[in-house]
């Protein structure tokens, strides 16, 4: 039966954090009833602040074989990681 | 103790604590029959957090009614090592589970008594039972939300789930009226401002549960006939089931803890 139902991607803004972080996912036949269950799934241990529910369908996400494509021409620029700088002693911890 | 400024009945108050002590415990347990059993994950965990809510709320009457009894029992004996007729709970929530549409009705009709019950024990003259209630009245007040939600969707669902749901609300319908019966512990309760009269609880219960039967398309039964004896304890042959199970391991293991 549950497999009639929608799935949905859960995100809660935890006590102290400032954004919404994704925590799991699980069916429900709508949204009303899909924060209702992510309330009782998910914040049993007074973990949220707020609640967001996504309809898994409706989220568009890379595909990992584009990985390559997507990711490697990156990883061979290290010139982009700030990591060339010299920090004078004055300046501290940053 | 607080409630020494409170002229009203030690035996009488123990009595009406245990009352709402027992409604809790009894209720509590029969909704956690259903973990790992529920028509779905998501459906178990609340069902589950439900129960988990009412053992809680358990604690506290039960542990108030032991302090007020001064016999040294605490809320753990009190709900382990009574016999049937010691329980004080409403014969409500001792019906069985039956289907989830049968679970559901039984629910949404005590939650919407325990919520107007609670909202108006906020008030109590008693500040002990004041905060009991400030703090299960938060928690009554999302069972009833989610119990009334569901059952709009069954109600107002296929053909199957509402003959369901109508088959379930005529079937306990007549276990509803013993809420809202007064006897001597509530007119003493009334006249020491501790708590309210049932019978006046009866006008909001009806508006809330009217609306929400009218939105699930279901009819509430004509029947005026109350079963009533649960909270003076004469119970149903089902409660003995349940304490055999759930006193089980304190009868045959005294004093076991983990």
């Amino acid at each position: 039966m549950s497999s009639e139902w929608p799935l949905w991607e859960v995100f809660i803004r935890g006590q102290h954090g400032l954004n919404h972080r994704h925590v799991g996912s699980l069916h429900a036949p709508d949204a009303e009833l899909a924060i209702k269950n992510a309330r009782d799934v998910y914040t049993r241990r007074n973990e949220g602040v707020s609640i967001w529910v996504v309809k898994s369908v409706d989220i568009a996400a890379s595909s990992p074989s584009d990985k390559g494509p997507l990711f490697e021409p990156s990883n061979s620029k290290v010139y982009r990681h700030p990591t060339f700088f010299e920090i004078p002693e004055e300046v501290g911890h940053m | 103790m607080a409630s020494a400024g409170i002229a009203v009945d030690r035996a009488a108050l123990f009595e009406f604590l245990t009352r709402m002590g027992d409604n809790t415990l009894i209720l509590g347990h029969r909704v956690s029959e259903w973990c790992g059993h529920a028509p779905v994950l998501e459906e178990d965990i609340a069902l589950a957090n439900t129960a988990l809510d009412l053992i809680g709320q358990t604690q506290l009457w039960l542990g108030l009614a032991g302090e007020v009894e001064g016999k040294g029992r605490n809320a753990d004996a009190l709900a382990f090592l009574r016999d049937a007729a010691a329980f004080r709970n409403c014969l409500l929530v001792e019906r069985p589970n039956g289907d989830f549409g049968q679970t559901l009705t039984r629910q949404f009709l005590f939650d919407a008594w325990h919520h107007v019950m609670l909202t108006a024990l906020t008030r109590s003259a008693d500040p002990r039972i004041a905060e009991i209630a400030a703090k299960a009245v938060k928690e009554a007040a999302y069972h009833l939300e989610r119990s009334s939600d569901l059952v709009i969707r069954l109600g107002d669902g296929t053909d199957e789930s509402h003959k369901r749901m109508q088959r379930a609300l005529d079937d306990i319908w007549s276990y509803v009226g013993e809420l809202f019966i007064a006897d001597d512990t509530d007119r003493a309760m009334v006249e020491a401002g501790i708590a309210p009269d049932p019978a006046s609880l009866r006008l909001e219960w009806d508006a809330i549960v009217s609306e929400v039967l009218r939105e699930a398309t279901l009819k509430a039964p004509t029947s005026a006939y109350v079963h009533k004896g649960g909270r003076r304890g004469v119970h149903t042959e089902h409660l003995g089931y349940i304490l055999a199970d759930m006193q089980f391991l304190q009868r045959a293991y005294p004093g076991a803890t983990w």
